[in-house]
């Protein structure tokens, strides 16, 4: 029984990966089409480093970057979602010890992402 | 360079990168950041948010197939990845407080390393000596093997743990996967087969960087426009260079890939310590 339930927890995430790479790889590429068709003669600006301020500095951006950066978020929030998967998996198995270990992991994750914002 | 042009010599490079780095197993972020800082003018700090974005991309789509093949252990990724994804915040956030010639330095030396990692022959140390604490955490697993399960157990279960703080510090102070430095841990601290390890932390890769994503959107890293060619460019070229992980003629290709990722590292250190970077 328990076998079953890993296969089908192996199964599933493999799809939560996939599904997550392949939407953001989409949203970033409309929104790069987007990006690069505004900025013919524009030299590239990223020479030089000057600090920035989190998701909502970037926000201010063009919408076609901010398109971009859509994608990028939810790239980033596709590992998030198949820790919090697993959490729910390991507590449908009762293993308590292995939804502590995947609940400090989610809590590392969740508190850098709200650093970003 | 204007900004289609120089998006798309990222791109060419970046699948390059990507390709290569799928084949030779050191993966395309670690390859990419110093051909961006090296070869085409970026700086540092964007180069490495832009990179820590695509090992994200390819953690995730080469971990759907390895898992799937079950190979990888998933309680001893997860155990692991405690380790990794505070080591990688805390190395985010040194680097505010480490120069960028530093970090160049450091960034050679892992990448050094890491090539030399790459091109040794591999053996599995299966090992009877296994830990207690591998057993109280039910890490001990199987494989697939020609048609046939070979059981394995975990050995230095706390020695690698240590050794995975380390690996995601590096992440996150380089925007890298660290694959070399958790592969290291699992294959030959704790014994685990090298085909479980490898696809165990690929498996991993893609947490730990996201734990250092937050921190670099923060500090203003990662640049949408940047990060969208080396995201696309590395994620197509790894997925082309995983169908041809093995073939023929790869012993030759990973020579020369070596050297040049060698040369690369070694100027990495270089402009490092004459503070180009």
């Amino acid at each position: 029984m328990t076998r079953m339930t890993d296969e089908l927890l192996d199964l599933i995430i493999s799809r939560i990966l996939q599904l997550g790479v392949l939407i953001s790889a989409l949203l970033v590429l409309a929104g790069g089409v987007w990006y690069l068709a505004g900025s013919a003669g524009v030299p590239q600006p990223f020479g030089h480093y000057q600090p920035g301020g989190g998701v909502r500095a970037l926000l201010a951006l063009p919408r076609s970057e901010v398109v971009i950066l859509a994608g990028l978020l939810l790239l980033a929030a596709t590992p998030v979602v198949r820790v919090a998967f697993s959490l729910f998996a390991f507590a449908v198995q009762k293993d308590w010890t292995y939804v502590a270990v995947t609940a400090v992991v989610l809590g590392v994750l969740l508190y850098s992402l709200l650093m970003g914002v | 360079m204007n900004i289609p042009l120089f998006s798309a010599v990222v791109f060419a490079a970046s699948a390059l990168a990507g390709f290569l780095g799928a084949l030779t197993g050191l993966g395309g972020g670690v390859v990419v950041t110093p051909v961006l800082a090296l070869l085409l003018g970026v700086d540092l700090h964007y180069a490495m948010g832009a990179s820590l974005v695509s090992v994200i991309a390819t953690s995730s789509g080469a971990a759907a197939a390895y898992v799937r093949e079950g190979f990888s252990n998933i309680r001893v990724g997860m155990f692991l990845e405690i380790a990794t994804t505070i080591g990688a915040v805390a190395g985010a956030h040194l680097t505010s407080v480490v120069p960028a010639s530093a970090l160049g330095v450091i960034f050679g030396v892992v990448l050094l390393y890491s090539a030399w990692q790459s091109l040794r022959e591999h053996r599995d140390h299966l090992t009877a000596d296994c830990d207690p604490l591998a057993d109280r955490l039910r890490m001990n697993g199987a494989f697939p093997e020609r048609g046939r399960s070979i059981r394995y157990c975990v050995a230095r279960v706390k020695s690698g743990f240590a050794l995975m703080f380390g690996a995601g510090l590096l992440s996150g102070l380089l925007g890298i996967g660290s694959g070399a430095m958790k592969v290291i841990a699992m294959d030959q601290v704790m014994r685990i087969p090298f085909k479980v390890s490898t696809t165990t932390s690929n498996f991993m890769i893609g947490v730990t960087a996201a734990a250092s994503v937050g921190v670099y959107l923060r500090r203003g890293y990662i640049r949408p426009g940047l990060a969208m060619p080396v995201m696309l460019g590395v994620l197509l070229g790894s997925l082309l260079g995983a169908r041809h992980l093995i073939g023929a003629g790869t012993r030759a290709l990973r020579l020369v890939f070596g050297t040049v990722v060698g040369v690369m590292a070694v100027e990495m250190i270089y402009n490092g310590l004459t503070g180009r970077l």
